[in-house]
This record gives C-alpha cells, sequence and structure tokens, in this order.
C-alpha cells in the first residue's frame, strides 16, 4: 500500500459539507420540542431593580421563563475560569461572580438576564418583549487603558484588576538595559476581534424524565470537558448520565471552547420542564457574546548593542478581559503570552508584566492563537524597528538574532526542541523575490502607489501540553488525548478520539495515520468524534494540539493493537511473537511464507473457534475482542515556526492598503496531508490579515457594541487577497513519534505583524491595527504627503 | 420575523388597493425582509409586486432610458441597451451587493427605500431622472426627500425610473470595507444642458454638490476639481469615516469619475 502520510488526499468529509448534508445542532429536531429565547441586556452596566416576567408568562405559548432567582434556587452554579493566574504579588487572581442568569446586575451589553421558553422560537420572542425588567443604568467603561482608573464594576476588585502577572527576570533585565548601546521603544495595540465563526453557536437540552439521562446537543470543540465542567461546577446533572453531543460544528476559533450560560440554562430548562429545549444564537446575539478575542495596550522595548544582538526585552501590557473570567481568559494574555515574546532569537534576558482587567464588555479568551498573535506582533513589530533604527537588514538583523542550535532553553519557560529559521527565512526570501523589491517598489510608484514590505518570523508553542507542567502553572485539568482504536470482526476499524473536529479534517489525517500504521485502507476507517457516548475521556480541540497529541494517543492505540496481534499471529502461525513482523496489514513470520492479514487477526479475535476444533486460535491470557486505548501526555510543547513576508501597495490619496504578494514558508515538522495543511495557511492568514486591515470588536463611550453586524464589522473576503505563495522546511518534532508540530493558528500568528510591517514600511510611519484607509491616510497626512492632504 | 400576510398583485392598481393599514410593497426584500427579521419592521401585509407584468424591464430612447421598477440590479448590469446609453450606470449596478442582491435586489425598491448609502438614489439626481409612480411623475430632485424617506405617498408605487442620457457620466464609489455600501459615492453627469454631481453615502440623504457641479460646468475635468475646497459640515461621521475622511473622498472621488468619464 502506498505511503497514505503525506499525500495529497482530498478530504473525506467534502462530499457531506460541499453538498450540505452536513449536520449541525441546529440541524438537529427532537420530539416534542420546544424553544428558547434569551432577554439580554441592553446596557452595558446596571443594576437590576425589578424583574416582572407575569406577562410574559402568560403570553401565547409560554411555558416557562427562567431567570436569575431560579437558578440561584435550583444552586445551578455560575460560570468558572478554568485556569487561574497569581499576581506577581503571590495573590490568586480575583474572578467576579458569573451567573448564568443574572441576578443582581449585568456588565456588557448582551448579558444573559432571562430565558423564555416557548413552543414556537416566534412566541418565545414576543414573550421575550413582555418580559420587564427594571434597569438603573450605571457609568459604564470599556477601554481597556482606562479600566483600572475606573470605579470597581465588580465588588471587591479593586482598580478592576483581576491580575498584575509577571513572568521572567527584572533585576537582570533592568540591567541588560541599563548596558544597551540602543534601546527601541513601541506602543501597540492589538485590536478586539469577534470570532465570527460561520455556524452560530447553538445547543439543545434534552431530559429524558424515564432513564434521568440529559443529553445536551451544542456546537462545542469539546464535549468531554463541557460536560466535566457542567457537571463539577455549574451542577446541572451527574458526569455518568449527562451525554454531549457536539455534531459537525462549524468554525470554533476558541469561541466554542467554553462552558457559555446557553449550554447550562437549555440544560436546566429541559430538566424542568421535561421536554427538549432548543437555542440557536442569532448572528447579531454572536457578536455579542461570543467570547471576544485579543484586546491589549502594549508598551516593549528592546535593548539592542552596537553589533546588533538583542541583549533583553521588557513588556508591559494591559490585556482586557471584558465583563468577566472565562475558561481561557487569564492563560491567554499571561502563559500563552508573555513567553511566547522572545520569538525566535536568542534573548538573554525579558520582563513581562500583564495586569487582566475587568471592563463592560463581552468576556474575551482564546481566539485562534491565543495569545500568540498578540506577542508575535510585540516581538516582530519591535525587531523591525530595531532593524530600522540601527540601519541593519530585515532579514539580517533577524538572522544575527535567530536561535542557532537545539534544544534551546529559552530564557523565559519554552525549551525548543528543534528547529531550522535560517532554512525557512532563506527560503521565503528566495520565493517572495526579496532581492528585486525595491524594483517592484519604483513600478508601484509609477502608479502612484506606495509599496511596502514586511517580515513575520514567528514561533508558537502548540500541542498542548505535558499535564504536568500546565497544572503546575494553573490549569484545572491536564492536556493530555485519548484514542480508542476498535477492529470490527468485519476487518474494518473505528476510531475514536478524544480531539474534535470543526473544521480541522481529522476524518481524513487521522485516517491517513491509521490507514499506513495498520495497513487498512481508507475508506475502511471511520474517525468518530464529538459524543461523549462514544469513546474515552478526551480533551477537545484547541491550541494546535490535535495531530501532536490525539494523533500520537491514535499511533499509540494502533502499536497496541500490533502488539495483541502478533502474540494471536504467533499461535495461528505456529511461532513466537517476537518472530512475528508486521507490515502493510500483514503479519508475518521471520524467515517463512506463512503470513495472516490484520483482518483475518481482527477475524479470529472476535470469532475465537471453528467448527469442529476445540482449541481457540488464542494464546492462552489473550482476551478475545481487538481493542486498544491509548491516553497520551505529551513531554513538551511543539514548536512550528515559519517565515511570513507580506507586500502592500497603499493609496496615496485615499490611503486604501492592498495586498500585492504574500509568502509563506512554515516549518509544522511532518505533514500529514498538505492539501489540508495549505487550507489552514491560507485561513489562518486570511484571519490575520483581517486583524491587520479590516476587523474591529467597537464598543462606544456608553458601552453599546456598534460593530455588531456585518454591516459595521468588516472580515476579509476573498478578493481582499492575492494568490499566496506557500512552501515547507521540516524539522520534525521530538516530543512526539509523528513528528508533528501542529499547523492551526500558524497563519493567524504570524500574518498581523508582516502586514503591518509592510503597512508601515510604505507609509513611513506607525499606524496601528486595522490599519483602515482614514487610519492610514491620517498617518499619510501627519508624515506631510501632499497626496493625502489634496 | 413577526407574521404577515403575503399577497401577490397581478397588476398595479390592484396592489395599490391592496395597501391598507400595516401593509407595504414588497420587491427583492433585500431590506425589508432582513428589517422584519429583525424585528426593526413590523407589517400585517406583505404586498408582492413583482408578478406584476410590465414593471419589469427596460426601454431606451435617444433623449432617456427607462427603467422599470422591478428591474433587478444584475439586469441593468447586464443589460446591452444600458450599456450603451448610460454605461455608468450598469457599472452601478453591478457594484451593488453581492451577486444574491443583484438577482433578487431592485431599481425601484432601492430609491423607494432611500438608504443614505445606496447607490441609485445619486444616479437619479445626477441623471436628472424622473420617477413615474402611479399616480404621477416627480422629478429626482424632489423625489428623495430624508434618511430613508421620498416623496412617495402611502400606497404609491414606483412603476419606472426615466434617466436623461447624458452626454458623459461615470459613477466613482468607495465602498465602506464592511458592508460595501457606499461610505462615498460620486456621480459625475455631463448633460445636454447642465453638470450634475451627485453624492451619496455622506449625509443623510443623498444630495447635489453644487461646488463641484459649478467646478466643472467651467472645465470639465479632474483638475478642475483640485481647488474646490469640500466643508465636511452636517457630513456623516461614524467607526468607519469621519466627516473629515469623507470631505477628502468626495474629492478624490469626483476626480475619479471625472477621470473615466
Amino acid at each position: 500500500m502506498a505511503n497514505l502520510v503525506g499525500a495529497k488526499i482530498e478530504r473525506k468529509e467534502d462530499k457531506k459539507f460541499l453538498t450540505g448534508k452536513g449536520r449541525y445542532t441546529a440541524d438537529i429536531n427532537l420530539p416534542k420540542q420546544t424553544y428558547a429565547y434569551f432577554v439580554r441586556s441592553p446596557h452595558a452596566r446596571a443594576k437590576i431593580t425589578k424583574l416582572d416576567h407575569s406577562k410574559a408568562m402568560k403570553a401565547p405559548g409560554v411555558i416557562d421563563v427562567f431567570t436569575g432567582d431560579c437558578v440561584a434556587k435550583d444552586k445551578i452554579g455560575g460560570l468558572i475560569c478554568g485556569w487561574k493566574i497569581v499576581s506577581q504579588d503571590g495573590k490568586d487572581m480575583k474572578c467576579p461572580p458569573h451567573p448564568v442568569l443574572a441576578k443582581d446586575s449585568v456588565n456588557f451589553v448582551g448579558d444573559h438576564v432571562a430565558v423564555v421558553v416557548a413552543e414556537t422560537l416566534e412566541q418565545a420572542k414576543n414573550a421575550a418583549e413582555l418580559v420587564n425588567v427594571s434597569y438603573k443604568v450605571q457609568r459604564a467603561v470599556t477601554r481597556t487603558d482606562e479600566a483600572t482608573k475606573f470605579e470597581n464594576i465588580h465588588e471587591g476588585i479593586d482598580n478592576n484588576l483581576s491580575f498584575d502577572f509577571l513572568l521572567g527576570d527584572k533585576g537582570k533585565t533592568d540591567e541588560a538595559f541599563s548596558k544597551a548601546d540602543k534601546i527601541v521603544k513601541l506602543d501597540v495595540v492589538n485590536n478586539r476581534l469577534i470570532p465570527n465563526a460561520m455556524e452560530p453557536r447553538a445547543a439543545i437540552g434534552d431530559y429524558n424524565t424515564s432513564s434521568d439521562e440529559l443529553t445536551l446537543y451544542t456546537a462545542s470543540q469539546n464535549p468531554h470537558l463541557d460536560r466535566l465542567i457542567m457537571s463539577a461546577f455549574n451542577a446541572v446533572h451527574p458526569e455518568h448520565k449527562f451525554r454531549i453531543v457536539s455534531p459537525d460544528v462549524g468554525g470554533g476559533f476558541g469561541s466554542k471552547i467554553n462552558v457559555y450560560a446557553e449550554d447550562v440554562v437549555v440544560a436546566y430548562a429541559s430538566k424542568k420542564i421535561g421536554r427538549p429545549v432548543k437555542w440557536v444564537a442569532e448572528r447579531s446575539e454572536s457578536f455579542m457574546s461570543d467570547n471576544h478575542g485579543r484586546d491589549h495596550v502594549t508598551h516593549a522595548e528592546l535593548a539592542v548593542n552596537n553589533e546588533g544582538k538583542i541583549t533583553g526585552i521588557k513588556v508591559d501590557t494591559i490585556a482586557n478581559l471584558g465583563a468577566y473570567s472565562l475558561v481561557l481568559a487569564a492563560v491567554t494574555p499571561t502563559y500563552l503570552y508573555a513567553p511566547l515574546l522572545l520569538g525566535i532569537y536568542d534573548i538573554p534576558t525579558a520582563c513581562c508584566t500583564v495586569k487582566g482587567v475587568y471592563t463592560n464588555t463581552a468576556p474575551t479568551d482564546a481566539y485562534r492563537g491565543a495569545g500568540r498573535p498578540e506577542a508575535t506582533y510585540v516581538i516582530e513589530r519591535i525587531v523591525t524597528e530595531a532593524a530600522k533604527e540601527i540601519g541593519m537588514d530585515q532579514a539580517e538583523f533577524r538572522k544575527k538574532n535567530f536561535i542557532q542550535k537545539f534544544p534551546h532553553q529559552q530564557c523565559l519557560v519554552h525549551n525548543i526542541d528543534s528547529g531550522d529559521y535560517n532554512a525557512h527565512l532563506d527560503k521565503a526570501i528566495e520565493l517572495a523575490d526579496y532581492k528585486n523589491f525595491e524594483n517592484r517598489r519604483s513600478q508601484s510608484a509609477k502608479k502612484g502607489k506606495l509599496r511596502g514590505i514586511g517580515f513575520s518570523t514567528y514561533f508558537e508553542a502548540c500541542g498542548v501540553a505535558p499535564s504536568a507542567v500546565v497544572m503546575s502553572i494553573g490549569s484545572g485539568v491536564g492536556l493530555w488525548e485519548s484514542a480508542e482504536v476498535r477492529f470490527n470482526a468485519t476487518g474494518n476499524v473505528s476510531v475514536f478520539t478524544g480531539a474534535h473536529s470543526h473544521g480541522q479534517s481529522h476524518d481524513t489525517t487521522f485516517a491517513q495515520i491509521v490507514g499506513d500504521k495498520l495497513g487498512v485502507a481508507i475508506e475502511n476507517i471511520d474517525i468518530v468524534h464529538g459524543d461523549t457516548d462514544k469513546g474515552p475521556f478526551g480533551m477537545g480541540t484547541y491550541g494546535s494540539r490535535s495531530l501532536a497529541v490525539g494523533g500520537t494517543a491514535i499511533v499509540n492505540a494502533c502499536d497496541k493493537i500490533i502488539a495483541k496481534g502478533k502474540k494471536v499471529a504467533a499461535k495461528m502461525l505456529e511461532g513466537k511473537p517476537e518472530d512475528i513482523d508486521f507490515k502493510a496489514g500483514e503479519f508475518i513470520l521471520k524467515n517463512s511464507n506463512k503470513k495472516k492479514t490484520i483482518g483475518e487477526i481482527a477475524f479470529a479475535c472476535y470469532l475465537p473457534g471453528t467448527f469442529g476444533d476445540v482449541n481457540s486460535p488464542l494464546p492462552e491470557g489473550v482476551e478475545p475482542g481487538l481493542i486498544e486505548t491509548s491516553f497520551f501526555d505529551p513531554s513538551n510543547f511543539s514548536f512550528p515556526s515559519g517565515s511570513h513576508i507580506c507586500e502592500v501597495e497603499v493609496d496615496e490619496e485615499t490611503g486604501e492598503t492592498k495586498l500585492v504578494k504574500y509568502t509563506v514558508v512554515d516549518d509544522f515538522g511532518t505533514v500529514i496531508n498538505p492539501l489540508i495543511v495549505e487550507g489552514q495557511v491560507y485561513g489562518g492568514v486570511a484571519q490575520g490579515v483581517g486583524q491587520a486591515l479590516y476587523e474591529n470588536a467597537h464598543y462606544d463611550e456608553s458601552g453599546q457594541l456598534t460593530s455588531a453586524s456585518y454591516m459595521d464589522y468588516t472580515m476579509p473576503r476573498a478578493d481582499n487577497f492575492p494568490q499566496m505563495t506557500l512552501d515547507y522546511t521540516c524539522t520534525p518534532a521530538t516530543s512526539n513519534p509523528l513528528g508533528a508540530k501542529g499547523c492551526g493558528e500558524a497563519g493567524t500568528i504570524a500574518a498581523p505583524a508582516a502586514v503591518m510591517n509592510a503597512v508601515i514600511d510604505a507609509v513611513g510611519t506607525d499606524v496601528q491595527m486595522p490599519a483602515t484607509a482614514e487610519k492610514v491616510w491620517k498617518a499619510l497626512k501627519k508624515n506631510g504627503s501632499k497626496k493625502a492632504a489634496a | 420575523m413577526k407574521s404577515f400576510n403575503f399577497k401577490s398583485a397581478t397588476n398595479t392598481k390592484e396592489a395599490v388597493k391592496l395597501i391598507s393599514g400595516r401593509a407595504t410593497f414588497l420587491a427583492g426584500g433585500m431590506t425589508l425582509l432582513p428589517a422584519i427579521k429583525l424585528r426593526l419592521a413590523a407589517y400585517s401585509d406583505l404586498i408582492n409586486i413583482k408578478k406584476i407584468k410590465g414593471l419589469s424591464g427596460i426601454k431606451v430612447s435617444s433623449k432617456s432610458l427607462r427603467i422599470g421598477s422591478t428591474t433587478t440590479h444584475a439586469e441593468v448590469a447586464a443589460s446591452k441597451e444600458v450599456g450603451k446609453s448610460i454605461s455608468s450606470l450598469a457599472i452601478l449596478a453591478e457594484g451593488i451587493g453581492d451577486p444574491q442582491v443583484r438577482n433578487r435586489g431592485t431599481i425601484g425598491g432601492s430609491i423607494a427605500n432611500n438608504d443614505p448609502a445606496a447607490d441609485y438614489p445619486s444616479a437619479c439626481l445626477a441623471l436628472n431622472a424622473t420617477i413615474h409612480t402611479s399616480k404621477r411623475k416627480i422629478s429626482a430632485d424632489k423625489f428623495f426627500t430624508g434618511m430613508f424617506e421620498t416623496d412617495l405617498k402611502k400606497g404609491e408605487l414606483v412603476e419606472s425610473i426615466e434617466f436623461e442620457v447624458p452626454e458623459k457620466s461615470s459613477y466613482a464609489k468607495f465602498p465602506n470595507p464592511a458592508s460595501r455600501y457606499a461610505l462615498v459615492g460620486v456621480y459625475v453627469a455631463k448633460l445636454k444642458k447642465e453638470v450634475r454631481v451627485a453624492v451619496t453615502g455622506v449625509e443623510s440623504c443623498v444630495f447635489r454638490c453644487k461646488k463641484l457641479e459649478d467646478a466643472l460646468s467651467s472645465n470639465f475635468s479632474s483638475s478642475a476639481i483640485d481647488n474646490v475646497n469640500i466643508s465636511s459640515k452636517g457630513f456623516n461621521a461614524d467607526i468607519h469615516a469621519s466627516a473629515e475622511y469623507r470631505a477628502h473622498i468626495i474629492k478624490v472621488m469626483a476626480k475619479k469619475a471625472v477621470s473615466s468619464c
């Protein structure tokens, strides 16, 4: 059989998705189903003085209305922060109460106040208009840089400061700065983004009054974790009687990691009324109430010596957590961010502080890249400024500071196992035709366009994560992954993974791995995920972890299958297990022509007998069946890296920026399916370009979200992009047997810096993200452009 | 979406007769239906006028181009007649929304809605159009009265729009990056008797820019615009553009339009 790993195999899941046969939560309709509609806060900050739902209760079709009082009375727990951070003074971070339905106060526009359950959606919506909530409106704070100066929005959380985190060595770093020949300073804003998964969130609670089993269908990236949290913390239902199904899920980007209020409430409401309760987010609800991403304000300084070597870095960031702290809200701007500020440079010392602040905005959490895009933006912008200030070529300055030897223990946290940074930068420079850039700049100038070039040489910590390490720094769970490989008697294979595919193409990638490993045709392998009743507990998909961690669990389970198969084959072939070779789906007795296919072995494992023969084909002590489970806990993170080179043309009259050339060379370690990886990179870059040029979640002074629809929130579109050039280098990861490093977030991590470095190169002065036409126009005017001022 | 009665009319008279109480006409529904879905609007009855024969179609003479109110943007964009007589109008239609919107949305719906950032109203003003309704003829100058407001009376149905065929014309649009409506749209037309410049996306309602008209009347060239001073007073300011930026872009778009005339 030809190698499947490394082959450009078309996605197994394409057919259903491209022909509209996907089955999403919203596609599921259950007998006797009811509909939920949420009453949400129209105010950014207010006290609830009175809530009267008596009129709504009498409205046609209404079955029940639930409020904060109901969930409190039934002891439904609030939403949690799953990974807690300790401040530099040794104190735990502060988390405000976060009830699933507001009790006394609301803290952002869209905050969940009550839910109406009715026979039809229209009836629920009509009745929701009759829920009379009296609010005492208070002043709100939305801006990241104003939060600590504003009055306390949560009782007992002074200066709205959740934590004041420090990573690094302040003394040593101060010393490096005192000896520096040059100190480069930079202020950057990492704009707030709204994830915008194509499928809005949805949930159906289905309580079986006979069996006392509760099923929750929900668009989640991690159904097992959801069940754990909802059982242990929200006290919705005991774990063994609770099933969560996350069927086809149309994109997550981190926004479907959290257990949301709506998940808990529909499950709770179904138990209360004894019928299924369905909720599907309207797009405007997604804008308001999905977790947002990014939203940092940062000051960074880089110490450099006269030879062009970086001698230290200092970064101070304020991260906007929004109104509450969600599951990964605190780790995202701290441990997922601060260590990455070193980039791929050999920097001897660093010191980073992060203040996590509460504001009256939608809570922020992981969003594609989660901390790493923010960090990469800081380091790649400041490295570019440094090269400019000391008059060195962009590429040369980077290379001079690249880590050259591996493994490399960075001065913050990470021990990078493998990489070759010169290799991908050299390849990118070649493919981008860097040497002729100035010619292209002149050509553009002739058309009246300002051309700029920008680099971003990034790395990321993926394959999350070694359990002991993450739990030592506050994670509430370990981040291993599980797999069960189940041979069926007829020789086909069901593979259960704890990872979850919501666009990552696991059905294909994992089948390729199993196909090669066991010598089974890809069409005879089924990848099963997204249902807590099928397969073992798993941690889900985020942090580019599925292949490196989940894929490895599958490989290990396959190895166990082969080991058992060898024992069975030995008995059947009349040899010893150690004399059995396994290759391409066949067990072969050494130095003989005797062999059994893996299908025959599976058959024998399930039907261990032959008519007229009392001897079992199974060796003594070997149990029937051919099912193996593996839990893999990685020894380290994996560290993908790469080089992006972007060229833009800026219209001097209007300030419009057009992406004209984009080159990417990534080192993802072993690539299983280049076609799927390409898709991940294209999509990732598009999202990163979105942040750099278009996307911005905007709250006005009163806390209203003014970018709450596609009329006002600018998504990147196909016509914003040139054909990109993609290529790879490969240094395999050493922390997993596949050698895989992860690719799902890379594009989004690297692109913002590449694009902004290009814009700033074109404009000649600083511009903050998103570089909208007006912002660039203003920068051009300030910089003395006559055309812009005309 | 709140429930409503859906009725189809087969002729204009019937359509007008069906309007009573909280009823309104439905053509392409590209604005009306989202507004109803979002509960920004609610009606007892929607009167479908798409089945009325004669409301759709394009007629050309040497002096004018007449487009039926239920003609879709896609039909205008693809029309050879429009391309020959007023090509800028076909280009404008091609730039509205996305393919779905262009295949459903209609010219009559667009002007009756009078979105402050819609494209067609600027064409009507610049091309000195006459709006033919079920009751009367209204000149474009009098038709667009304010934000989402027109001179149409209740139950009055737009039947067709008659544009004057200009000597030269062009539409330059600087799209809102999110919605791709006009952040600034400038329609320049050199008519037989006058030069007209209409601007959309900039104020609460489409308007003619007298300063640009004066400058171009004496010298129809992009350089004539250089010295025009556009005041941003009263211009829209939002998260996409300040009033000052819009004022600047009017000039850039006007020059672009004149250059491509």
